[in-house]
């Protein structure tokens, strides 16, 4: 007779040494494990639930400046530091971590219209509506020594922007013209101009660093190149952009923030259409700024709200507003992609999360790997009705909706009436345009 | 700068060959814009493949140039040195001379250059050259290793005479190609026949000569054994030049070397025929298998190459089973491979099924209305969310169709095993009690376990159990109904009196019946015409339709594909750790606390690093000329849209 034994390996259940993670025994086998979809789906509903409620974006707000603010910018080397000038002329360190002013400057007269630090971290530049650019140690000075500029220039005209080479020791200006100085000459090495027009933004390409873009009061967005000794070429739009950034990681691609409450996406190779349009402020756009990975970019608008968008999506993916949040006028993304900052009229700066539901500080293991899977389940299932309706859902403030559905309506109504035209005149006369073509008023070279 | 100017005003020259070329300055300038333009869109257009490759990549992890975290070297760590002693001076003047470095004592310039001159694409395909080179080598070692292993001896030997056989074809050839070879190897030759002379190899001296010389008497196989060795010693023995005496000699030789005795054993072994095994010395078999040895080389040869095949063919089927093996070991070991197998396919057969069960639905719900908003588009509204019920809540303020449909009653039992939210609670089902039981005689899960006997009794305990309602005559009448319900009914459209005379009892004519009574066509087959024991639904089921996907999402190109997308769980309850972590991993991985710079040139495209001033080698100039021609088409095209655009 044969007799059946249970026998079983040692080396099935039993640890090397007692300090070896229990074993575990799984079985993966199918059959065990039914219902792998509808599991899987209630799993995703579940997560994109949680990450809506967990969505706390907001996490700070700086206050101390006595006006509005109106440029932010980063410290080169240190992630804790950052830089703010406002309307009244003074420029305040902020400590982020502590969440406190480190130091405030009274820089110039007027507006302070410009910021940028030096590549090294050691000094920052300053412009002025009191047509001076100063250069300020970052370094505060020892007790009971006057503030004072490393460097002072007196220009001719009103600087209105400011940007520092990615590692030379040059910075360009903009304001009646686009001047490029060395940091040891008090005049600029060469200036710009095409026509008479005040510029109101310039920006050195981080990545081809001898590439320059400006804004210009005309309605144009001009190239430069540094080596040349004219601009290269000029867009026009319909109407005027007001700041506008280049993508770190895309050499040939920047984005600028426009008065007709959209941003546009331009590769420079190909200036007379627009790569992506992107649509979703109800008022003009102000300020723009890449993440560091070069995947998206956050917008400051005059409609009360920053807006985060995909590089090549027209939608955004993410709206951030307070009640007390007035016009936002200055935006930066900070240089470990995680953090954004605005900067409004109500005289502070707000920090906020660049991924609402993200969990702040150290992860566990687990926890990341949960939440890796999380992400996924909701990337999968973004299709299905129920997941995409929760993940999608943002609150607004009435009057931006009442505006947004305006809007719509709006723009409903004019595109009804040129299909009207359309078909009311001879065939081919009215040529039909796509939204990207329909901004673009020109290209000069 | 005068090259410079020439190569412009050839370009200028080559633009304007269509037109006629102005002179004014106005236009020149315009000209040169035009040109340093294209040239800086060249010279963009080579971060192209670094950007569409970062497009493309599943994973980046920021910051992009990350240093090792290994250990440093000391001149690294110690950066702020400085030359304090006359010694050290002195050396260091010597190393300014020779160009060693000082500051950085690393790395040479030299050194360095050369670091530098092999780009990371070409350190790839060297890399992976060298990897195949070293996966060769290693199959070759295997190989060798395992013929070696292999204790077959039959084997061996057969391998060694075609390796000679070949060696022979080989020799044959180098005579003509390449005589001097030839000769060198036969004085290698030679000398392998002057050893094996004085050796004592092969003579049938050794033990185990003797040890068969003893079993020889007896064993048929033994005694050739040994006339094999003093074959091959005759062979080894040979001379080769001159083969014709020696050859006799040896011969006979061999067969003195024999002992008497062996020829007195019995050559066949006959347990039927007793009178043979008192035969003394017999002759013929020795003469038998001399001959047949000397007749049958021909065949041996064809017999050794069938042999080796058959080896070949043997050590392959032996993989092939191992691997499925390797496969099914996870599983089961103890099972028979055939089991396996069957197991397998069987597994696959019911997932496919399930599969399709589960895609059934969404081909269903593909005509739901209301997908008026984009990809992109937020749902943005002044409902705030704070926690789940809210969310729960959401659904109704947000989804304006709440579709009820005057549906059949619902029963539609394979949907309900793919869709969870659907947890109507279900009577007995006639499925549920008959299919298992198919399922348990066709799927050998637990075939240790569950003995035929016990099915039996399974199966008669629920013949018992439902012994009073006859569920399988329900169920027929129930799919019946069903499937007449399924079917369109005629219309009729006739109208009593019209063409003809009116009252009561008369029927309508039969050209009347013909025209007006309408048949509809009929409905597309039902699924389960040809299951006997399935119902399936095919109502839209409301309920689950909210969870459905109703259009094709934009990737896809088909259902098809997009159900496959989900259909691969990804979870740890299916997958395993490793699997998981690899299906979950995130796209952009960025550091906590570092700052992730800008993409700085000189890392990513070298070449740009050792043309200063815009001179370089031809392959670049060849680049730059066809993105040139890009830029000149696009733009020539970009032109036509202007003119459009003042036309205007």
């Amino acid at each position: 007779m044969k007799v059946k034994v249970l026998c079983r390996n040692p080396d099935d259940y039993v640890r090397e040494t007692t300090r070896d993670i229990q074993r575990v025994p799984r079985n993966y086998d199918p059959t065990l494990h039914p219902f792998e979809v509808p599991r899987e789906y209630t799993r995703a509903l579940n997560a994109t639930k949680l990450e809506r409620v967990f969505a706390k974006p907001f996490v700070a707000s700086l206050d101390g400046h006595r006006d509005g603010i109106s440029c932010i910018t980063k410290h080169a080397k240190s992630l804790s530091t950052v830089i703010s000038g406002a309307c009244d002329g003074e420029v305040k360190l902020w400590n982020l971590p502590k969440q406190e002013c480190l130091r405030t400057v009274q820089a110039h007269e007027g507006f302070v219209r410009g910021i940028c630090s030096r590549f090294c971290g050691t000094s920052f530049f300053t412009v002025g509506d009191d047509k001076t650019i100063k250069q300020w140690n970052l370094e505060a000075p020892g007790y009971g020594v006057r503030e004072e500029p490393i460097n002072t220039i007196l220009g001719k005209a009103v600087f209105t922007g400011i940007d520092h080479h990615q590692r030379e020791s040059t910075f360009v200006t903009c304001g009646q013209t686009v001047d490029i100085w060395d940091e040891q000459r008090s005049s600029p090495i060469r200036s710009f101009s095409w026509g008479v027009d005040s510029f109101s933004c310039v920006r050195y390409n981080p990545v081809e660093t001898e590439l320059l873009a400006s804004c210009a009061s005309d309605r144009s967005i001009v190239l430069y190149d540094t080596r040349e000794s004219a601009p290269l070429r000029k867009v026009v739009m319909q109407l005027r952009s007001n700041t506008l950034c280049w993508n770190p990681m895309e050499a040939y691609y920047f984005t600028c923030a426009n008065e007709d409450y959209n941003l546009y996406t331009y590769d420079i190779r190909h200036l007379d259409v627009p790569v992506t349009v992107h649509m979703d402020h109800v008022s003009a756009v102000l300020d723009v700024d890449y993440s560091p990975t070069g995947r998206e970019f956050v917008s400051a608008s005059f409609d009360k709200t920053i807006r985060i968008f995909p590089k090549d999506k027209g939608h955004s993916r993410e709206v951030y507003h307070t009640k007390r949040m007035q016009h936002v006028i200055c935006v930066r993304w900070s240089a470990d992609n995680k953090y954004v900052l605005s900067g409004s009229d109500e005289m502070n700066i707000r920090l906020w999360k660049a991924n609402a539901s993200e969990k702040l500080g150290l992860l566990s293991t687990r926890e990341k790997a949960a939440a890796h899977y999380n992400k996924k389940l909701i990337e999968k299932f973004q299709h299905h009705p129920q997941v995409r309706r929760i993940a999608r859902h943002r609150h607004l403030p009435g009057d931006i909706l009442k505006q947004k559905r305006e809007q719509r309506e709006m723009k409903e109504a004019r595109r009804r009436r040129e299909q009207n035209v359309r078909k009311h005149s001879k065939p081919g006369s009215v040529p039909l345009l796509t939204e990207k073509e329909k901004h673009v008023v020109a290209v000069v070279e | 700068m005068l090259q410079k100017r020439l190569a412009l005003k050839r370009a200028v020259f080559d633009r304007g060959k269509e037109k006629v070329f102005f002179t004014l300055p106005l236009r020149n300038f315009n000209q040169t814009l035009g040109i340093a333009y294209e040239k800086t869109a060249a010279e963009v257009s080579c971060w192209r493949n670094i950007i569409l490759q970062n497009q493309k990549a599943e994973q980046m992890v920021f910051p992009l140039n990350q240093e090792s975290s290994g250990p440093k070297r000391v001149e690294q760590v110690v950066a702020g040195w400085k030359v304090q002693t006359p010694l050290e001076q002195e050396i260091f003047r010597l190393l300014h001379i020779n160009s060693q470095p000082v500051a950085d004592p690393v790395l040479t310039p030299v050194e360095e250059q050369s670091l530098k001159a092999m780009s990371l694409e070409e350190a790839k395909i060297r890399r992976a050259e060298l990897q195949k080179a070293r996966a060769l080598q290693s199959y070759y070692e295997a190989k060798a290793k395992r013929e070696k292993k292999i204790k077959s001896k039959k084997y061996h030997k057969v391998q060694k005479k075609a390796k000679c056989k070949d060696f022979l074809k080989q020799f044959d050839e180098m005579v003509k190609t390449n005589p001097e070879g030839a000769l060198e190897e036969l004085k290698k030759m030679e000398l392998s026949r002057m050893e094996e002379r004085m050796s004592l190899k092969h003579q049938n001296s050794g033990k185990w000569a003797k040890s068969k010389a003893i079993m020889a008497k007896y064993d048929d196989s033994a005694r050739k054994a040994m006339q094999e060795q003093l074959q091959m010693n005759k062979d080894l023995t040979q001379k080769i030049v001159v083969p014709s005496d020696d050859e006799h000699e040896s011969n006979e030789e061999g067969l003195e070397t024999v002992p008497d005795f062996v020829n007195d054993s019995e050559p066949v072994i006959d347990s039927v025929n007793p009178w043979m095994r008192g035969q003394l010395t017999h002759e013929e078999p020795e003469v038998s298998c001399v001959t047949t040895e000397d007749v049958q080389t021909a065949e041996e040869e064809n017999e050794e190459e069938e042999l080796v095949g058959e080896f070949e063919r043997k050590r392959k089927l032996r993989q092939v089973s191992d691997k499925e093996e390797e496969e099914e070991e996870e599983e089961d070991d103890d099972e028979e491979e055939e089991d396996v197998s069957e197991f397998n396919t069987l597994f696959r057969l019911m997932r496919s099924e399930k599969t399709l069960e589960g895609s059934n639905p969404t081909r269903e719900g593909l005509n739901t209305p209301g997908q008026e908003d984009e990809d992109g588009l937020l749902n943005e509204g002044q409902v705030r969310v704070r926690n789940i019920e809210d969310l729960e809540v959401l659904g109704e303020v947000v989804d304006p169709q709440p579709i009820a449909e005057p549906s059949l009653p619902q029963t539609a039992a394979v949907e309900a095993t793919s869709e969870p939210p659907n947890k109507k609670k279900r009577e007995i089902d006639l499925k549920e009690v008959l299919t298992k039981e198919a399922k348990a005689v066709k799927v050998p899960f637990l075939p240790t376990v569950v003995d035929e006997e016990e099915r039996d009794e399974q199966i008669s305990i629920i013949k018992e159990a439902f012994a009073g309602d006859d569920v399988i005559s329900d169920f027929i009448k129930d799919k019946s109904k069903r499937e007449a319900a399924g079917r369109p009914e005629v219309v009729d459209l006739t109208l009593p009196g019209w063409g003809e005379w009116g009252g009561v009892g008369l029927k309508p004519p039969r050209w009347k019946r013909k025209r007006f009574r309408i048949k509809a066509a009929p409905p597309p087959p039902r699924q389960d015409q040809k299951l006997p024991d399935v119902i399936i639904s095919e109502n839209r089921n409301a309920s689950v339709a909210a969870h459905q996907v109703s259009q094709l999402p934009f990737p896809f190109q088909n259902t098809a594909q997009f159900e496959s997308s989900i259909r691969t769980p990804i979870g740890p309850t299916w997958n395993t750790q490793s699997v998981v972590k690899n299906m979950t991993k995130p796209k952009v991985i960025t550091k906590m606390g570092a700052i992730i710079e800008p993409m700085v040139k000189e890392h990513f495209i070298k070449n740009k690093t050792t043309t200063p001033g815009g001179k370089g080698p031809a392959i670049m100039l060849g680049e730059n000329k066809r993105a040139k021609e890009g830029a000149k088409r696009s733009s020539e095209k970009h032109r036509g849209r202007r003119s459009q655009k003042r036309r205007k």
